[in-house]
């Protein structure tokens, strides 16, 4: 009888074993395109780059810790980062201090293009260029404008891709805003 | 478990055919039968024994042969139709419509049902994993249901074997040896086996010849084989055992290689080279003009330091600086950097005239690189050129503001004000390539367009791929498994002295029935054995074909 039992355990235990590796197999071949990039919950990967305008200072993400994250990846050719860019000015004007924080990141152009950009928006947050395309490579943006919500926690809230109107940008940004003490 | 309490007092496993111990048929078939079938020597083969729980059924299920082959051959059609048309990786489109309207208007409404059914990108639909789950499944299962009672009956077989067995095997003799003394035939017998290179056991008046056991585990070691490639190639899907990324890098610019974290490579210089001979006859005939000769990426892989973070840049450490060709792709731990593509004389800086336009008079040259546009071009004193925009790809106006479609210097367009000892207020103007704007009416001044400088941009693509040493020993093992269950095979003689000095002697193989009657000819003139008979060609021809468990 013990050796009954024993020895469905050992196919049961088998059978589940290859229906795991078969599941695993065609879930992830389902998300292959997605597996590298990055999903909602992750941890955001670190990263640092120079400030556009202060070559002293680095964003350093980690350094950021128990701030909420509005990283917005955009490029001076692209129509809707620039419509975009005002309303996230004005928002962070609201939110800088109850906690948020913004690092537009442009992609690889350069120092001139980008300063003479900003400039001609008006607009008031924390530049940085990625010159390597290394942080973008990290957080696999593809499209145009990107923007990625990280908690005070450092995980990845959401990921939006495509133009934001500016309530949209509120509301993102209430999201991620710290909790209050 | 219930127990077949043979005659001879051995206790077998309930669906035993044969006892492990003497052999007597224990099934009413095997009773009647005049050849019994010695598939897995008449051992309880596990799935048959019992069938009670889900796990059972289950079990039952993948390792009967019957959904075995249905899976096999459903496999097979499944895998062929995706060859019917091209699959869409082979397919130089990106998006989905691109796609489906290009299956419709190369292969009309079939190609359009080809793809709307997924068969345009059948190997990573789910249905086809599934299915070839459930063939590993199979596999794997059959092979433990069966390779394990059949390993135990194996290693366990006794010397001596019940009449009742001997005499139902396919060649068998029985009568008295033709010359000489019989109480020296087992001898004989057992020198003669020995030469042929038997392994030969004696108990008492019985002996046991036995060959090519270890041909029995060929099918077994060629479905290991199978395992492990079908389990190489799942973990390609495992992040970090498969990269197969495409990048560009212009020269002068370094870039994170995507796949590969914490790695930077650079562009030192691309290089194209073209055959310089005169035209030969097939170039002439096909239309070509110049052979390339060599794709070369002169490229330098940098590493960040551990602790880095993307984005850090200074602190890298050069690991390889290398000349990628074609076939000569830059390795570097499991990775391969390929020269797949090339874009030649993109701009990288262009040199103006500051020139007043009545005179013709140059007052010097403005060099404006792309790659590093400055605010300001001091020329001397009073005189200099402030850059106010700059646009790499010009694509208009809109509300009176230059526009860009890309990043990429392909329209470069720039707004410039002079400033010049007879305007210290400065002129602006725009300019572009064959267009100049003078937004305040007439200058004095103009940027004459000079000369360009361009850069070349390498296409390469990262590749790793781990699970080429496991898929090579996969394909090994599994070409071993099927050489062993096909040259080798499996040969026994049973023989056994009666009281009365007459020999019973039976033989059996998996297959190659020609082979073990030479051993046996030998053998019997070798020992004055009575001549053998085979019992299977009285009745049925098509016995003889019938060989053994399948290799496969």
């Amino acid at each position: 009888m013990d050796k009954k039992k024993k020895r469905s355990i050992t196919r049961g235990v088998i059978l589940v074993v290859l229906l795991a590796a078969i599941v695993y197999t065609v879930y992830s071949s389902a998300t292959k395109d997605k597996v590298e990039v990055l999903q909602v919950g992750d941890d955001a990967p670190n990263f640092e780059l120079v400030d556009l305008y202060e070559s002293d200072l680095k964003h350093r993400l980690s350094d950021y810790e128990g701030k909420g994250i509005f990283l917005n990846f955009w490029g001076t050719w692209c129509e809707p980062c620039k419509k975009e860019m005002p309303a996230m000015s004005e928002q962070y004007a609201k939110y800088k201090d109850q906690g948020v924080e913004v690092l537009a990141i442009n992609i690889a152009q350069t120092d001139f293009e980008v300063k003479k950009f900003i400039e001609s928006l008006n607009v008031d947050f924390p530049v940085a260029i990625d010159e390597t395309k290394g942080v973008m490579t990290a957080y696999n943006v593809d499209l145009l404008p990107a923007t990625i919500l990280i908690s005070p926690e450092g995980e990845v809230k959401k990921i939006i891709t495509g133009e934001m109107n500016e309530s949209q940008i509120a509301s993102y940004m209430e999201s991620i805003k710290p909790e209050q003490e | 478990m219930e127990k077949i309490i043979c005659v001879c007092g051995h206790e077998n496993p309930e669906g035993t055919k044969l006892c492990a111990k003497c052999g007597r048929p224990l099934t009413e078939d095997a009773l009647t039968s005049k050849i019994l079938d010695m598939k897995y020597d008449g051992a309880a083969i596990r799935s048959k024994t019992r069938n009670k729980s889900f796990v059972d059924k289950i079990w039952n299920f993948f390792s009967s042969v019957k959904v075995g082959i249905t899976l096999i051959i459903i496999n097979l059609i499944a895998a062929s139709i995706g060859t019917i048309f091209p699959q869409e990786f082979y397919i130089s489109v990106q998006t989905e419509e691109q796609k489906a309207a290009y299956y419709e208007d190369t292969y009309g409404s079939i190609g359009k049902v080809y793809y709307e059914l997924g068969l345009s990108d059948v190997y990573s639909s789910w249905w086809f994993q599934i299915l070839v789950g459930l063939l590993a499944i199979s596999i794997i299962v059959a092979s433990i249901d069966r390779g394990i009672p059949l390993h135990r009956s194996l290693k366990n077989q006794r010397v001596k074997r019940h009449e009742s067995f001997m005499k139902r095997q396919r060649v068998i003799a029985e009568g008295e040896i033709t010359e000489g003394d019989s109480a020296n035939t087992l001898n004989l017998v057992e020198e003669k086996m020995k030469k042929l290179r038997y392994k030969v056991r004696r108990d008492g008046n019985a002996l046991l010849a036995e060959r090519g056991r270890f041909a029995r585990y060929g099918p077994y070691i060629n479905h290991c084989g199978l395992i492990i490639f079908l389990a190489a190639v799942m973990l390609r899907l495992v992040p970090g055992f498969y990269v197969d990324e495409s990048m560009w890098v212009r020269e002068g610019e370094m870039r994170a290689v995507p796949g590969m974290d914490g790695y930077f490579i650079e562009n030192e210089k691309f290089i194209l080279e073209m055959h310089d001979n005169e035209k030969t006859e097939n170039q002439v005939l096909q239309g070509v003009n110049v052979v390339a000769k060599n794709y070369q990426t002169n490229a330098k892989l940098y590493k960040q330091s551990k602790d880095a973070v993307p984005g850090k840049i200074d602190d890298l450490e050069l690991v390889k600086d290398y000349s990628i060709r074609v076939n000569h792709p830059l390795k570097y731990d499991g990775f391969s950097f390929y020269q797949m593509d090339f874009k030649l004389n993109e701009i990288k800086a262009m040199n103006f005239n500051l020139t007043n336009k009545e005179s013709g008079e140059s007052l010097g040259d403005v060099s404006i690189d792309l790659t590093n546009p400055k605010d300001e071009y001091v020329i001397g004193d009073q005189t200099k050129v402030q850059l106010l925009g700059y646009y790499p790809d010009f694509s208009g106006f809109e509300n009176g503001e230059p526009q860009t479609a890309t990043p990429t210097p392909n329209n470069p367009a720039f707004i410039f004000k002079m400033i010049t000892p007879d305007k210290p207020d400065g002129e602006v103007s725009f300019v572009a390539i064959q267009q100049t704007i003078e937004p305040n009416g007439d200058n004095a001044y103009k940027m004459a367009f000079n000369s360009v400088e361009t850069r070349n941009m390498s296409g390469l693509t990262v590749h790793k791929d781990s699970t080429i040493p496991l898929l090579a020993i996969g394909g090994a093992i599994f070409m071993i498994g099927v050489a062993i269950g096909s040259y080798w095979n499996h040969r026994r003689l049973w023989v056994e002295q009666l009281e009365d000095g007459t020999i019973r002697l039976a033989a059996h193989t998996n297959k190659n029935w020609f082979g073990i009657k030479k051993d046996l000819d030998a053998v019997t003139q070798f020992a004055h054995l009575p001549q053998y008979i085979d019992q299977s060609q009285d009745d049925d021809e098509e016995e003889n074909e019938k060989e053994g468990e399948s290799t496969i």
